[in-house]
């Protein structure tokens, strides 16, 4: 069995600044981690590899140096690494990019596809659906929970806004993961010491049969208005309590505010 | 000449940091307030590959480098010194031991267990009548056929009643002097070899620290460690190489008690501004982190001499002086600088410093490396 997983470098948005005027990122001195829901993707991909022995490719697109998450993927016990990176790709939204990851995906082989839910640069959400769209493939999102049943076949707990869904899914099909629902296992030592002496494959527009219209800045409809860091809350603090114990707690605190 | 960490040892700091946080950092006051060992947690470092960082793979360990282990003492230490301890003591003075001084049967049989964290390690060379004087040794091993008979008291041993292994320091000659003592591997399950009393410490508290007892305890003569008369050579080379990992352990403890420092004086408003605002905090944490940065380098530069095969005797006794001393002093100003908060258990840093101490005492006292620097500088 082969399954590909999906993963983003993104900057630790936790640190991240925007610059005003282009309405970009600013990515100098930002630390890049792989994207959360990614790794929680990346977990479930090598939670199944431990069930029935699948084969874990992971593929990202990016600029060279988003190579290092898939060492970090490889630390993690991924047996395979694509790097997708050319200025074709530059400028990319998330159609552009899900053309180009579909693309590559028609030449590696899989029987399921694996992406985080979102990267937490774009909150979009868009990529992993496009890209099962342009694959023609069923594709389930939210997924927080899967259990494999043998062959290709899953039972998977898609989370709603409202409670969840538990679907029996037939691969392959394209699978959106939360963190939440995956704890991501860390990297193992001797994994990090073999991650740089294993082989990425750099990957071009040459190694995969997409439209050079639709890849990059030129294939991609989507312009940003406005770009913005979210602000950011103190902590808070968190009380468990009954509803009446509750009231009287309210009531204190906005008294010593002098809200009320 | 390159002063970055490789990509490797990048990633792997990345790794065992969020590991520290996440898993070590959360249970660090607990572990402190019931001396507890952190049995769960050394499991999980074994399985990730921690406890044999420098092990070659051929004997089932990562087959990393030492820089790697000092990042990792130092991040573990940073939020618990009582996990860099068990990491370093296991790994410099037992594993690495043996990796050193062992015959290739004596490799294959005890290194991958203790590289997988299966098996933990310690050793064993101070006696109630020998500390720094190490040449004192009353610990007797006696030759009886293919065995030794080992007979004597060990103190203050680190992991001890943990661990599964030990690297033992005993007198086979006693009108040799230095050169009759040798070293043995000794397994805890040896009949005559038991646990004696278990310190209740100031600091490190969740380590175990205690008394080995050998009562006419048989060890077969394959278990030798290097050659017979050569234990004393075996044992100061691998304390040479067990204070590179304290360094990283005092390091840590001061990084992690500047971190708790930095983060407070942001919050902490007296006279109508943070304490980060007063150039008298600002002065003294400036001071305190040129000498962290140093320790930093020191340690690493003795790890990496161990690492390219060099001579680092005297280097890692300057790591690992200078770095204890700073954590002592850093710990020091951070209770001040926490005020009667930082006195109470409430906050890290009052843990903190009662950890340090001992960095100032273990595998040398200050006092002895300030003994093999100057033995250094006078040799020539």
């Amino acid at each position: 069995m082969n399954i590909v997983v999906c993963v983003k470098q993104v900057p630790d948005t936790t640190v991240v600044k925007i610059d005003p005027v282009k309405n970009t990122l600013i990515r100098e001195g930002v630390p890049s981690i792989m994207n959360p829901d990614d790794k929680g993707g990346l977990e479930l991909a090598l939670q199944l590899k431990e069930k029935c022995g699948a084969n874990v490719t992971v593929i990202t697109m990016g600029p060279p140096q988003a190579d290092l998450v898939l060492r970090e993927a490889f630390a993690m016990g991924a047996d395979r690494a694509i790097l997708l990176t050319s200025r074709a790709f530059a400028g990319a939204d998330t159609l552009a990019t899900s053309n180009a990851l579909a693309g590559a995906m028609r030449a590696i082989p899989y029987d399921l596809i694996i992406t985080g839910r979102q990267a937490i640069d774009g909150d979009t959400a868009q990529v992993g659906p496009e890209m099962a769209e342009h694959l023609h493939l069923p594709q389930v999102s939210y997924v927080v929970d899967c259990e494999y049943k043998g062959g290709n076949n899953y039972r998977v707990k898609k989370e709603t806004e409202d409670g969840y869904e538990i679907l029996d899914v037939e691969g392959p099909a394209v699978f959106t993961v939360l963190a939440s629902g995956y704890k991501a296992r860390y990297m193992n030592v001797r994994g990090i010491v073999e991650a740089f002496e294993r082989e990425v494959e750099v990957w071009t527009e040459q190694n995969i049969d997409v439209d050079a219209s639709k890849l990059g800045l030129k294939g991609s409809p989507t312009k940003v208005k406005q770009a913005f860091p979210k602000q950011t809350k103190a902590a808070g603090q968190v009380y468990e309590l009954e509803p009446e114990q509750a009231v009287d707690v309210i009531i204190t605190k906005m008294k010593e505010k002098f809200i009320i | 000449m390159d002063f970055e960490l490789t990509k490797s040892q990048k990633l792997f700091q990345q790794m065992i940091r969020e590991f520290a946080e996440k898993e070590v950092k959360p249970i660090a006051a607990e572990v402190d307030e019931e001396e507890k060992f952190p049995t769960e947690n050394v499991k999980k470092l074994g399985k990730l590959g921690v406890m044999g960082i420098p092990t070659p793979k051929n004997y089932g360990g990562a087959g990393g480098d030492h820089v790697m282990y000092t990042i990792a003492v130092e991040e573990l230490s940073r939020v618990c010194a009582t996990t860099g301890v068990i990491v370093s003591a296991h790994t410099s003075l037992c594993e690495d031991a043996i990796l050193d001084n062992g015959t290739e049967e004596q490799k294959q049989k005890y290194l991958p267990k203790l590289a997988s964290g299966e098996w933990i390690g310690a050793f064993g060379l101070t006696e109630p009548n020998a500390g720094t004087d190490a040449s004192a040794q009353q610990t007797m091993a006696v030759e009886d056929g293919d065995d030794y008979i080992l007979n004597g008291t060990k103190i203050f041993i680190t992991n001890a009643g943990e661990a599964d292994v030990y690297v033992i320091a005993t007198m086979t000659d006693k009108s040799k002097g230095n050169k009759g003592i040798t070293t043995f591997i000794v397994e805890a399950t040896t009949p005559g070899f038991s646990i004696g009393k278990k310190e209740h410490k100031m600091g490190i508290r969740g380590s175990a620290t205690c008394e080995l007892i050998f009562e006419n305890c048989r060890v077969p003569k394959a278990n030798m460690l290097g050659k017979l008369g050569g234990g004393f050579a075996v044992a100061m080379k691998t304390l040479d190489g067990g204070r590179i990992g304290i360094a990283a352990q005092a390091l840590g403890i001061a990084q992690g008690a500047m971190d708790e420092t930095v983060k407070y004086c942001k919050e902490r408003k007296q006279f109508g501004k943070s304490l980060s605002q007063f150039q008298n905090t600002q002065f003294q944490l400036a001071d305190l982190q040129t000498k962290i940065e140093a320790a930093r380098y020191l340690v690493r530069a003795a790890a990496w001499k161990k690492d390219q095969g060099m001579p680092f005797s005297a280097d890692a006794a300057m790591a690992k002086l200078f770095a204890a001393e700073t954590a002592m002093e850093m710990t020091t100003k951070a209770v001040q600088f926490h005020g009667g908060y930082g006195y109470t258990r409430e906050y890290p840093v009052e843990r903190m410093m009662r950890d340090a101490k001992i960095t100032e005492i273990y595998e040398g006292t200050s006092e002895v490396q300030r003994m093999v620097i100057a033995g250094k500088l006078f040799k020539k």
